[in-house]
Order: structure tokens, then sequence, then C-alpha cells
């Protein structure tokens, strides 16, 4: 994103640089990213080893292109349907024992974790 | 083996109807058939390793409390009393409910899934919870945390997957019906190689609410049987709205099970037209299961139906849209195992920061294909790659979406084999992902269409003597079709047999276990 | 930057133009949340109000809150926006604690409702239209509480713990289109347009609309732009922050405020600003540096696929178009004429942002100037010397009540005044503040004229002073029987008393 983008709305991360990928480029370092973004830890030696796995899938799957014009629509689901929704009632909740139930670690009430660095987004 | 062995081995035998009516006339308790059915896991899973947790007591308490409500002259529903395996993708309030991965080892949920509750409304027994690739990722079982299940027919072999537990499970006669989930094949593939029979329903056919999503728009809970008509009972359980999953159809359905007896009584398929995929066969299959894909497609003609080939030209690129929308669904979908709320927490320094603790615990917790396809999927949404991968592979799902609707404007069912090869050897494809993606070639169209597909056996392949099955699909909520369509083709099939395939499996309990229970060495 | 480092803000705006953007989260009351059945509540117990799509249990799926979907379309005509035929959810995805499933369902590319606009009203009358880019539907994330290190923040806590109760809450996104031409009353315009968004949002009644409850949220994004001599060429936009956190009216203006000054004062010594999320504290009155926006956020937006598009019909549309309420604008105009305020006094009530608490006040029966005086007077001045929303500190219904005990004699101003304090305070209602702290007017004559009496008695030349007609006289006994009394007796009618004893 520029520095001079205007100061609107939150589409910082909205704006999807079109056509900055070329499909099949894949490097270590963006599988370290990409772990990253996925918060999964990886070995050295395994991000060599997905970057060349990736590789070669991504060959493969990049075929789509072929035919995905700018003609056909997207097709999300595989039934369309549309307008589901829930009437405002309450349901049951889960107690607070069931909710804690599988926590690694709680103080009785709420789930603990770790001191958090990063920011709230 | 003694009368009491024999009965019991007879017990795990009989297809779901079957037992459901020797239920009713009470002519056996739900307590004695669960107990067979728990001998027989005692017995041969040790080899077949189907079950990633058997629940013996729960199922002996379901079982007696069926009982005492039949003996009080209540009405029970059709399969009340009979047993079933649980795909371990499932939630279940009291077992842990892991969909084979490491990260959630021991996790009991507090929820049933919709179809678990549905299960216990209409009182069958849940035996345990079946083995599964990690998080449903896999064609083989070989990818689950707790090690592979194996073939019942060549325990070398692998069962399919993701669904091989709960395929192996009937095939091994452990259970009478396994429920599995499919999303590129998950259900059909396996029965094929098992010589099971597995249903993937409509798209919304069934509630996924409570199933561990993998791909949320291609996941399907259904049902894994020995018989068409077992699955089309089981079907009727589980199948309708859920209005805990905004994707269920509010559809009325029919009752599958009269489909599949109407398929089982009228063995006439005159006016019915079955298209052949030209796509899906051919080149790359193993010559054993063209052949007796061939042999089943004669058999429909002679029975009266009129076999056309179709072609469906997108159906070339389905492997590569599935590969890119299932990993990017599973890359957001498996977020959530971030050792807060459930499952594994790892903490290698024992001060890490949580974003520290996450990365590690999901370094831990997931085996390489899953860590993988979470690679693949964040790479394929990420900015600058969506349009291309993400937004590419959703278009070619409108065309095989078009292609399904034009061939199906000319035929009633279309067919295929269910797998390219028979059970490939445990380990054979592990190294090669790619290669184990392609083996789903027959099944992922039916997902990314949402249409539904079954998978029956048709015969041993003559080069391995191995289950070779085949697919039929029908047009999106034409799933009665396919019961009746694979209940006449079943019962073709086995009069000319004079036995059901799985009765040709190698038996795998050795008597001598019956014998020496009986203390009779 | 502490104050001494800001630029001026007069000499700010003469060298930049401010540009605006604001994003507004509104949560909405209804009964339960925004994809489950779970109460829509918190605060209480921590993780009672969840289910199993709250804590984003595996296998658990969200199902859309019609209600939500209704209060949403409703928000969107009322801010001017069209209502999109077809609208999608979809997953933005991060990992962060309070997120339950590490990604929240907003929605991206298409949103419910787009391209709107609203009057907000400046300080000195003027009108502005503040262009609105769209308003969408989102999830509210749980809350977190950071344990140990000094002061309880993020940095340095040893551990944090997690109360998934707020995850879910339905809220509406509310994001501006690039405001131009505030100039000087940029800081006005933002408090000004964010108590209109409350205006709306409480004449919909779709949400509680406290901003201290978080019920309201502001981000506002600033940034300045260098002025260029006549003819030249505009300069280009600047580098933007976004402040968040800032959870009062007064805050709002406060803070864009100081980040003017702050970018101003950065840029003018050859500084660049840095893009990035800014902190608020209402404590210090500054905001401080926080997250950095980079290339770094890739929220890999995609459809939801557990949930399907929204495509309300256009009779729908059109039956809640017709339901909708007064705008706020025409409202206010209207209030004016009911209320009989001059001009000055109308604005005074706008731009204290207290027209609701006057409506309410009014509705539980105090008379409007009556509310006027009592929350444009002193409870605005107690808020101002607290630094926090006047609405905050006492309830529109205490307010008449104690209107009520001034008309009835029951207290004087000054009183009445003491009694406010104690209602602040907590200590109960009027009436019970009253009773406690003893504050009642005397209103008994027995008392009155004992008092009366003993003054008279003291003071024998007032008492000849009085009979003789001097009624002026009479001044120095009432003040000795007011501070007899204690401040609590009707000053009248210890005067009526006092000639009646003295003419005995």
């Amino acid at each position: 994103m520029s520095s001079e983008t205007p100061p609107t709305v939150s589409t910082s991360a909205n704006s999807r640089p079109a056509g900055s990928g070329t499909p099949g480029e894949i490097t270590t370092d963006q599988v370290a990213h990409l772990a990253g973004l996925a918060r999964i830890n990886l070995s050295p030696e395994e991000i060599t080893k997905l970057t060349g796995e990736l590789v070669a899938i991504v060959e493969n799957v990049a075929k789509v292109t072929e035919v995905a014009t700018p003609d056909v629509p997207a097709t999300s689901h595989p039934i369309p349907l549309s307008n589901v929704y829930r009437p405002d009632v309450v349901g049951e909740t889960l107690t607070q024992e069931q909710a804690l139930s599988g926590a690694p670690d709680h103080d009785g009430s709420r789930f603990r974790v770790s001191a958090i660095l990063g920011e709230e987004q | 083996m003694s009368p009491e062995a024999t009965r019991q081995h007879d017990l795990t035998r009989l297809s779901a109807a079957d037992l459901a009516s020797t239920l009713a006339s009470r002519e056996v308790s739900s307590l004695e058939v669960t107990e067979a059915h728990l001998d027989r896991i005692h017995a041969v899973d040790g080899d077949v390793r189907a079950f990633l947790h058997v629940a013996a007591e729960g199922a002996r308490a379901a079982a007696r409390a069926v009982d005492a409500r039949r003996a009080a002259g209540e009405t029970l529903g059709a399969l009340a009393g009979v047993p079933i395996a649980i795909k371990d993708v499932l939630c279940t309030l009291d077992m842990p409910s892991t969909a084979g991965s490491r990260i959630l080892q021991g996790w009991v949920p507090p929820y049933d899934a919709t179809v678990v509750r549905k299960l216990r409304d209409a009182d069958l027994i849940p035996l345990g919870k079946t083995n599964m690739d990690e998080f449903a990722m896999g064609s083989s079982t070989e990818h689950s945390a707790y090690g592979p299940t194996h073939n019942p027919w060549d325990l070398d072999r692998i069962p399919g997957g993701s669904g091989g537990g709960s395929a192996a499970a009937v095939a091994a006669f452990e259970a009478p019906l396994a429920l599995g989930s499919d999303t590129g094949g998950s259900i059909r593939q396996p029965a094929a190689v098992t010589g099971s029979v597995g249903m993937k329903p409509t798209y919304g056919g069934v509630s996924r609410y409570g199933a561990i999503a993998l791909a949320s728009s291609l996941d399907q809970v259904g049902p894994v049987s020995r018989t068409v008509l077992d699955a089309a009972l089981l079907h009727d359980v589980i199948g309708g709205h859920d209005p805990r999953d905004s994707t269920s159809l509010k559809d009325t359905w029919p009752s599958f099970a009269a489909a599949a007896r109407a398929g089982q009584q009228n063995l006439s398929l005159k006016g019915l037209k079955v298209g052949v995929v030209t796509e899906l066969g051919g080149d790359g299959f193993q010559a054993g299961v063209t052949q007796r894909f061939q042999e089943a497609l004669e058999l429909l003609t002679s029975a009266g139906a009129e076999v056309v080939e179709v072609s469906t030209p997108s159906f070339e690129y389905a492997i590569a849209a599935y590969y890119l929308i299932l990993p990017a669904e599973a890359s957001s979908n498996l977020a959530k195992f971030d050792s807060v709320r459930f499952g594994l927490r790892v903490n290698p320094t024992g001060g890490g920061t949580v974003e520290d603790v996450m990365s590690a615990t999901r370094e831990a917790g997931f085996g390489p294909e899953v860590k993988r396809r979470i690679i693949l999927g964040t790479y394929a949404l990420s900015a600058g790659y969506y349009d291309a991968y993400y937004g590419s592979a959703q278009k070619v799902r409108t065309l095989i979406q078009r292609d399904f609707a034009r061939v199906f404007a000319d035929v009633d069912v279309l067919v295929s084999p269910s797998a390219p090869t028979t059970a490939f050897k445990l380990g054979e494809k592990l190294d090669d992902p790619l290669s184990m993606y392609l083996n789903d070639l027959t099944t992922i169209p039916a997902n990314l269409a949402g249409v539904p597909g079954i998978s029956l056996p048709v015969g041993l392949a003559p080069e391995d003597g191995l289950p070779v099955g085949i697919q039929f699909m029908a047009p999106a909520r034409a799933d009665a079709r396919l019961y009746s369509v694979g209940a006449t083709l079943e019962a073709l099939l086995e009069d000319r047999w004079g036995h059901t395939l799985l009765s040709q499996a190698p038996d795998l309990a050795p008597q001598e276990m019956f014998a020496s229970e009986e203390g009779a060495v | 930057m502490n104050k001494a480092e800001l630029m001026d803000y007069d000499r700010a705006l003469e060298l930049f133009e401010p540009v605006l953007g604001f994003e507004v989260h509104v949560e909405l009351n209804t009964k339960t949340k925004m994809f489950s059945d779970a109460p829509n509540f918190f605060g209480g117990e921590p993780n009672t109000n969840v289910t199993p799509v709250d804590l984003g249990l595996p296998g658990s799926l969200p199902v859309v809150n019609e209600q939500a979907v209704k209060y949403s379309i409703s928000l969107g005509l009322a801010l001017g926006c069209s209502i999109a035929p077809s609208s999608r959810f979809a997953r933005k995805n991060y990992f962060y604690p309070d997120l339950a499933k590490n990604y929240q369902i907003s929605q991206f590319d298409e949103p419910i409702a787009f391209g709107g606009s609203v009057e907000v009203e400046l300080p000195d009358g003027r009108l502005f239209t503040v262009p609105i880019e769209r308003a969408h539907m989102e999830e509210d994330a749980g809350k977190l509480t950071h344990v140990g290190g000094a002061t309880g923040r993020i940095q340095g806590a040893e551990y944090s713990l997690v109360d998934y109760n707020r995850a879910g809450v339905p809220l509406v996104e509310i994001v501006t289109d690039i405001i131009y031409g505030a100039e000087y009353d940029a800081p006005e315009l933002a408090k000004a347009y964010v108590s209109t968004i409350r205006d709306i949002v409480v004449s919909l009644g779709i949400s509680d609309a406290k901003m201290e409850r978080g019920n309201l949220r502001c981000d506002a994004n600033i940034s300045l732009r260098r002025r260029t001599a006549p003819g030249e060429p505009p300069a280009k936009l600047g580098t933007r922050t976004e402040t968040k956190n800032v959870n009062s009216l007064r805050s709002v203006e406060r803070a864009i405020r100081y980040e003017i000054q702050r970018q101003a004062a950065i840029l003018e010594g050859g500084g660049t600003i840095i893009q990035e999320t800014r902190h608020w504290h209402e404590d210090t009155g500054q905001t401080s540096a926080g997250r950095p926006k980079s290339d770094a956020d890739d929220y890999r937006y995609f459809p939801e696929p557990d949930l399907l598009p929204v495509e309300p019909s256009a009779e729908l549309i059109e039956e809640l178009r017709a339901a909708l309420p007064e705008a706020p604008a025409i409202r206010r105009r209207r209030l004016k004429a009911d209320w009989g305020f001059t001009d000055l006094e109308f604005q005074d009530v706008v731009n204290s942002g207290l027209l609701n608490e006057i409506i309410e006040t009014t509705a539980a029966g105090a008379s409007a100037q009556s509310a006027r005086k009592w929350w444009t007077g002193e409870i605005a001045r107690v808020a101002n010397a607290r630094g926090v929303d006047a609405s905050t500190l006492v309830s529109p219904l205490h307010v008449s009540e104690l209107v009520a005990l001034v008309d009835a004699g029951t207290l004087t101003d000054r009183l009445a005044r003491q009694v406010l304090e104690g209602v602040i305070e907590g200590e109960g209602t009027p009436d019970e503040v009253v009773a406690s702290r003893g504050l009642a007017v005397v209103s008994d004559d027995g008392a009155l004229i004992a008092a009366i009496d003993d003054a008279l008695a003291s003071q024998p030349d007032v008492l000849a002073k009085i009979r003789d007609g001097k009624v002026q006289a009479a001044g120095a006994v009432i003040g000795a029987v007011m501070k007899a009394m204690k401040g609590q007796a009707d000053a009248a009618r210890v005067r009526e008393l006092v000639l009646e004893r003295a003419n005995a």
C-alpha cells in the first residue's frame, strides 16, 4: 500500500493489488511469509521441501486460469440459496464449565493465554 | 466354532436392514447385537485399525436402553438398536473427536453434531469413532496422526480415504453401518476400494453442523454400509433440514429406503438413460477397473437401460479447481486450532508470546499434509493471487456445473469408475502428493457441483483380486434415483455372483479366537 | 509528543488542509448475536453467553440473525444509502486470541448498504454533508484482559484472559468517504458526525449507543494536505493515521485536534507521517503509536462459504423505509419549535450533544426549559470537570425527578445541586438522596416560627423597624433564620412568616 493512500475507510486490507503475483513463482521467502500468516513454525528444511512441492502443485492447479474467462461468473455455493436467516430468539448456551472444558489453560472463568505483544486489529 | 460364536458371527454378517427386522421381531436383543460387534472389533481391529475410539460401555448402555423401551412396547425407529461407527470428524458429546489430528487429541466436544443427535434420537447404537486422514485430507488414511487403517481385503493396502476407518469397519464386519464425510470422495473412494457402499448426498441434504469442517462448500456427511438399502435407511435417519446449518436444504425428501426397495424389487431399468462420462475413464485407469466397470454397464444395458457416452470437457479442470478451493477454505477453517479454547498447546520456551505458542502448537499439532494444504490455501487467497487462483477456481466450478446441467438434460444418471485404481499399497504414494491428489479425479466433480454420488462394488479386479467400485451421479436433489438404480445393479450383480462381494473378503478373525474363549483349544 | 511540541492549531490550519475519514462501529441491540442464538449481552459472568458458534468450536456453523439484517437495512436507509439487492458475507482472516475462529465474518466487496450521506450541523449552525461510502454487517470480538505488568495494558503483561461473551455481538460498521472541506471545524465536525450517527441509531432504536460502553466506537482517519498557492496544482494527499479507542464525543473532538497539531508539527519539522494505528489516551489527551499498517496486512478475504447471500426484497426495503423515524436534522427543527428555545439555547443543546437526554427528561415529565437548564448547566459543568460525557453521570429520569422536587418546593436550586451531586455519586434516586442527606426544605412552620421568634427576640431593633413599616429591615432576620435552618428553608415562606410574627 502506498503511503499516498487517501485517508479513508478500511481499504488498507481491502485492496488487492491486481496481478502482482505471477502464477507458479514461489520462493522460500514467500513460503516463510505464508507460514507466518498461517501461524505455523517451519524449519528451513521444511520450507525448502514445501517450496518445491508447492511449485509442482501450483504448476498443475494454475491451469484453472486457462478457462476462467471474464464472462464466466464465479460459483461459491454448489446449490444456490439466499436469505437464510434465524429468528432473533435466544436459545440454549453452554455452561461456563462446558465452555472451558477443552481449554488448555483457564482461570476458572476465562481462557488464559500467554502475553500478547501484537496489537488488536 | 461354538454355536454361540456362530451366532455372534452371523449377527455381524447381517445387513442393517436384516438386523433391524431381527431386532424388531425380538429374536435378538440390541445388547446381543452390540456385544457381537464389540467382540468382532476386539478380534479384528488390532489388524484393521478402523477405530480410534471404541465406546463399549456407552454402546452397551444405549443398547440396554433400547431393549428396555422395546420390551415396554414402544414403537421404535427403523434402525433402532442397530450399531453404527462414526467418523471421527463428527462431534460427539461422550467420545473424543479428533478428526485424526494430534492437535485435537483427547478433545471431547461439549455438543453433538446434528447427525449424531439424529442417530441417538433414532436409537442407533454408536460403537465408537473411526480413523481418517487428518482433517479429512487424504485418500488413504495414512495421514491420520494415529497411524493408518488397513484394508480388510489386504492388510498391506490402503482402505481409501479420508474415511478409510468407516469403510474398513463396515467391510470388516465391525459395524453394519458407519457415517462418513465426503469433500472430494472421502466416502465413495474408500467404499470402492473396500467393496462397500458409500453415498455422498446432495450438498445441503445432510446437516454439516458438528462436522469438523475441511472445505465448507464441498463437505457433505453421508452413509457408509454394505448394501444400498442400508445406506438408504441411514440416509433417511440423518437427512433433512437443520436450522443450524445455513446451507441445509429445506426440501421434503422422499424415503430413500423406499427407493432402494423399489430398485431391489423391480430389476428392469427400461426407460433409464445412463451417461458414461468420457473424461472419467479410459487412459490411466487400471485395466481390471475398466473391465469390471464395462461389465457393469453391460448388465445395466441388459436390464433395459440405454447407455450412452457423454462428454464433460470442463471436468479436466476439476482437480485443479478442487486443489485451490479446498486448501483455501481449509486454511481458514483450520485457523481456529490455535491452542486457546480447545486442543493441544505447545509452549516450547515456557515464556513465549501467544503468537509463539500458536505457531509452535500448529507446527507440532498438524501433520505434513495439513501444513502443505494450509500453506497452499493461504497462498491462493493472498492479495495478488486471489483472482488468478481462488477466483478462477470458482469460475471453473461454474463451468463444471454447466457441464452437469447440459448432460443431465439428456441422461438420468451419470456413471464412472469410483476410483482409477484398486487399493494401492500403504506408503506407495505417501511421498508424492500430486499422485495422491489424482486419485480423486472421478469423485471430485460431484462435490464441486453439489450433486449426489454413490459408489457400490462391481466385482474384483482380475489382476489383483481387489474390489472395484462404480459411481453413479444424479442431478442435485435426485438422491433417491441413485438408491433405486444402485439397488437394482446390486441385485443384478449378486444374482449373477450368487453371493455378496464382501462375503468373499478374507475372514480376518481366526476361528481359534472364538474357540479359545470357549476354552476348547 | 508532549503538548509543547505540538503545532499551534491555527498555524497548522494555515499550512495544511485536514482530510478526514471515519469508521464508526455500532453494536446492534438485537436479542441474540449476529450468527448464534446466544443472548446479545456481555459483561456479567465471563463465558456464559456463548454457544459452540461463539467459541468457534470445531464443527460449529454460523446462521444470520434476521433482525440484525433488518436493523442494518434500516440504518443504511437512514444514512441515505442504497441497499444492495445482493450482498455477501466474507471472512477476514487474521489471528488474534479475542477472535474465536481467527477470522471475522464481515462484509467485503459486497456490503449491504452503500453510497449515502449524512447532514451534520456544526456548532455555528452551518450544515455539512458527510459522504457515506458504505455500511456493512460484521461480528464483534471477545474481550481481553491483560494481567500482570505495571499498567494492566498489553505491553508488559504476563498473560491475558479471554471472555467470549461479546464475541459475535452484531455490529454495523459505517465507513465515510474521504471528507474534504471541514477545515478549521474538523474537530467539531468529527464530534458532530459521531453525535449525529448516535442520534440516528437511537432514533431507530437499534443500538443502546453508549459510547462509554463501547456500543458506539469511532476510528478516526486523519491526514494533512499542504496548502498550495493559488494557481498551483493541489498537493498530494498526506499519509493518514487511524486513531482508535476514541470512546466519547469529547474525545473525538480532542483526538482530531491533537492529531492535526501533531502531524503538522512533524511535517513542518521535515519529518514524515508513518501510516499507522494510533491509540487515544483519554487521561493524557494524547495519541500513541500503535501497529504500523503495511503490506503484511493480508486478510485473505473470501466469500464466507458457510453463509448465503443476503438478498432483501424491494418490498422489505420499502417497508423498512416507510417505518423510518423522522431524520434527526428534521426532528431538531421540530423540537426547537416545540420547546420554544431561542436559537442560542437550542444551539447550546445541540453542541452539548445532549438532545436525547433532554428529550428523555421531558418525556419523564420535566419542562423543556428545566431539562435544558440542568443538562447544559450543572450536569455539563460536572461532566467537564471530570472529563466525561454528561450522559454518563445521571439518567434523564433522575433529572426529571429532581426538577419535580424543585417545582414542588421541596428543594431550592441550591439544595437541588447537592441532591444532584449525591445522585451522581451513586447514592440513589433524588428522593433517596434527599432522605439520606436530609436535604429537604424545612416546610414545618412550627420549626420556622421558633427560629424566627428567636431571631426577632435577639434583634429587638430590627423588630421595631419592621413594626414601623420598614419591611426591608426583615432581611437581617431572614438571613439569620436561613442560617439557623442551614439553608434548608424556602426564603419566601420565611419572609412571610417573619412579617407575620413581627406584626403579631
